[in-house]
């Protein structure tokens, strides 16, 4: 119980300060909203050309604008050396790495919801029919992504060039989860069953624990540097 | 070690070593500070003031030597440590985009504890901050967040204060506040180490004063002992710092 409390008291702060500053939500969203310009002037009326390239498309703008905002959430921490008072709180700091983490989710969630509304607006194209099955995706796809992002926005917190670190870091072992997204994606939009894509949500549900325990078992000695 | 260690030593060090790279900060520092006591750390920029505190805090580990804090080793049971010290650093340990109230509320709930409303206003109202509650601290002046961090204390309740450069920052009423806070901590039984490098009335709080140099303590006397000029004379003695 101690533990839920102390999770929501980190989700409970993070939005707050997020809903006042809106630095990151602005940034990203007006990253997201470029990067689709980008997209739309770069295939322009070639649906064939953008059929092909959509999964890739969507995971990369979910994934960039995501990459901003997980690099971003324990900036707020060094200020006023509060990572110090998070540390010195007694209890266990798994705590603070699920309220971070689920802070992160609602941040890559709202994101996703403009990403993907923006892509049927611009792109034109009808991704209703693979809906359920894209958003079992999207939820699987998103947990990997937050937790190692979560993770790795701790560990690179206090680095000098944090902006080139965080994405160097966090892509490599990303892979598994980019690999199953953008296939899980392609096999959707192209109509088939959520069945068939069913080793790769496998691969997703692995990926995703494997990342979250890991979090949960590193993060005190992250915080404790 | 630097005076006598009895059960009612809430701070105890011994043989404290603490290497940055080739940089030697602390140098085999003994100290004990008892129920009751409020020692002041004095010493120039850089001697390992706060590095000591953050190794008290459990911030920092030792590179050598053993830290305890109420009986608990401040390196290998870090957790118990923190249930018992209170630390007011350099920053403050606030939210800018938080009000007051809701800086309290956090750091409670972080704590696992269930947040008095209550009690949190009360606690703002001891340093003077009711009136701004529910303002945002990012419109605070400097001294009213050094109020602010120093009303978390009021309720966490530790036992031992670490205290770095606590007065920085606040004007006349507030220093007498926190005079008397510190007196009346003490006096229920709390134990104080307090880093400074100022002579003021800072010192009227201090039982007994440590001189820290080149990372070594170089002197440990009682204040009655001694007066203000004699301290501020031993201290350029010793630091080799022009007052």
């Amino acid at each position: 119980m101690t533990f839920v409390r102390r999770t929501w008291a980190v989700v409970w702060k993070d939005v707050l300060v997020e809903r006042r500053s809106k630095e990151t939500v602005n940034a990203v969203l007006f990253f997201s909203v470029l990067l689709l310009f980008v997209f739309e002037f770069t295939l322009g009326g070639d649906r064939e050309r953008l059929i092909t390239v959509l999964p890739g498309l969507l995971w990369l703008g979910v994934l960039l604008a995501g990459l901003l905002g997980l690099g971003r959430s324990f900036v707020l921490e060094r200020e006023n050396d509060c990572w110090e008072a998070l540390l010195l709180t007694p209890g266990d700091k798994g705590a603070i790495y699920v309220g971070k983490l689920v802070g992160n989710l609602l941040l890559m969630a709202l994101v996703e919801t403009v990403v993907l509304g923006l892509f049927t607006l611009f792109m034109n194209v009808d991704i209703g029919r693979a809906m359920p099955g894209l958003l079992a995706v999207l939820a699987l796809g998103t947990l990997g992504i937050a937790a190692v992002g979560t993770l790795f926005g701790a560990m690179t917190a206090h680095v000098r060039a944090r902006e080139l670190l965080f994405p160097v870091l966090l892509l490599p072992v990303l892979v598994p989860v980019l690999l199953g997204i953008v296939k899980s994606t392609e096999a959707l939009l192209a109509g088939e069953a959520l069945g068939s894509v069913s080793h790769w949500l496998q691969l997703l549900v692995a990926a995703d624990v494997i990342y979250v325990v890991a979090g949960l078992l590193t993060f005190d000695v992250l915080l404790e540097g | 070690m630097t005076g006598l260690t009895t059960p009612d030593s809430l701070i105890q060090v011994s043989g404290l070593r603490k290497v940055f790279g080739a940089t030697l900060v602390l140098d085999g520092v003994d100290l004990v500070v008892r129920a009751g006591e409020t020692v002041g750390l004095l010493g120039p920029n850089g001697t390992g003031k706060t590095t000591l505190l953050k190794i008290l805090a459990t911030v920092a580990r030792p590179t050598r030597g053993e830290a305890r804090i109420a009986g608990h080793d401040c390196a290998r049971e870090a957790e118990a440590v923190r249930k018992v010290v209170g630390l007011v650093a350099h920053g403050t340990h606030l939210y800018d985009d938080l009000t007051a109230l809701e800086n309290l509320t956090f750091w409670r709930r972080l704590a696992g504890q269930r947040p008095d409303a209550d009690a949190l206003r009360a606690a703002l109202a001891e340093v003077e901050l009711d009136d701004c509650a529910d303002l945002r601290v990012r419109t605070f002046s400097a001294g009213m967040k050094r109020r602010l961090s120093l009303a978390r204390l009021l309720v966490s309740r530790p036992r031992v204060l670490l205290l770095d450069e606590p007065f920085s920052s606040l004007d006349q009423r507030a220093r007498k506040w926190l005079e008397q806070y510190l007196q009346g901590f003490t006096a229920r039984g709390g134990a104080i180490l307090m880093a400074t490098h100022a002579f003021g009335r800072e010192l009227d709080v201090v039982d007994r004063f440590v001189i820290l140099a080149n990372g070594r303590i170089i002197l440990d006397a009682p204040r009655g002992t001694l007066g203000g000029d004699e301290i501020h004379r031993l201290y350029a003695l010793h630091t080799e710092e022009v007052s």
